[in-house]
């Protein structure tokens, strides 16, 4: 039952995930300290690109963590610190690239792809049901006519013309 | 006759996909596009390397002295060794005064590292903490950058420069912006 106990305590003390930010870089401040947290997940990494600074152990990414606890500290809003960092080194660096003009095929390319295909499909679909179609299969879907009595006579005759 | 064209559509799209994945696979990821250029040169004044000649240089140099270009070097850096004869090619040819900053560097190997590679700068200037190199958007080096009279960042090269790029892009670049 001890052991039970123990082993459950064990589960519940899981050690919190590790971050790259080390202990002498973090604020003094906890509410200015997860500013700085949720500004540095948005930052690029440039050096390991896919990673943003708050994951990242590269040096260049020490250093923004720290500008960015400076910036903070320094009385500067969210916005005016991404601002400093990006006119450093470019859009690039947001992890989440800005809506604006030059963005704008990849925020909206994807739905407008999608859109274009929907109204293919319809318009498929439509054209099919009113019996004109691309690939014209109106002629194989639809029952061909019945044969008349004249076509059943004669495969009547052919049949029993086979016959041994 | 339009019933013809959905046929063409699938070959369409893959020309098209082709086309994105000929430009998107040849760029080299890790190149970025610098947001600097065409930009101001950020203030900055930086003191010589400790121990060493001269007195550093600031964004004043830069200013009405012609086309100048910053090299940015550490002697931990495999790369800059590779390249620093071309900066001496560079700077022998005198077409624009070539400033060395060393980034991140303890001064006494930045100083023996010059003594063994030449110093081909007109000044350097020492950035232990590399709060300059980020001010000009340094995010791994070498890099070069070739500012105008007027002080304005025009051409950024990440990675070191080959004779290639030395003729082919640094020199005319040079030559256009020199008054």
């Amino acid at each position: 039952m001890r052991k039970a106990l123990f082993a459950l305590a064990l589960v519940f003390a899981w050690p919190p995930p590790a971050w790259a930010v080390n202990p002498d870089e973090v604020l003094s401040d906890p509410v200015m300290e997860n500013r700085a947290r949720e500004i540095s997940r948005g930052l690029r990494c440039l050096v390991c690109q896919n990673q943003s600074i708050d994951d990242s152990d590269a040096d260049l990414a020490k250093d923004l963590r720290i500008i960015v606890r400076e910036r903070l500290t320094a009385g500067d809003s969210d916005a005016q610190v991404v601002d400093f960092v990006v006119s450093r080194y470019g859009d690039y660096v947001l992890l989440k690239p800005p809506f604006k003009l030059a963005t704008l095929v990849l925020w909206l390319g994807p739905a407008a792809i999608a859109g274009g295909g929907l109204i293919a499909v319809l318009m498929f679909f439509r054209r099919r049901r009113t019996g004109e179609s691309a690939v014209q299969p109106a002629a194989v879907l639809t029952r061909p006519p019945p044969l008349s009595d004249e076509e059943n006579r004669r495969i009547e005759e052919l049949l029993k013309d086979d016959a041994p | 006759m339009a019933n013809r064209l959905v046929y063409i559509l699938p070959l369409m799209v893959f020309l098209i996909m082709a086309v994105y994945f000929a430009i998107g696979l040849s760029k080299d990821p890790s190149i970025l596009p610098s947001a600097l250029i065409n930009k101001p040169i950020p203030e900055f004044s930086l003191p010589p390397i400790d121990g060493g000649p001269g007195k550093g240089f600031s964004s004043a140099d830069l200013r009405g002295n012609g086309v100048s270009v910053i090299n940015v070097f550490a002697s931990w850096c495999v790369p800059c060794r590779v390249e620093h004869p071309l900066i001496a090619r560079l700077a022998a040819l005198k077409v624009a005064t070539v400033y060395g900053l060393n980034f991140k560097d303890k001064p006494k190997k930045a100083l023996k590292w010059l003594q063994e590679m030449g110093d081909p700068y007109a000044a350097h200037g020492s950035d232990p903490k590399g709060r300059v190199a980020i001010d000009f958007g340094v995010y791994g080096i070498p890099e070069t950058f070739i500012i105008d009279n007027d002080g304005i960042i025009r051409y950024k090269y990440v990675g070191p420069i080959n004779p290639g790029r030395l003729e082919k892009e640094i020199l005319p670049i040079i030559k256009k912006f020199s008054p």
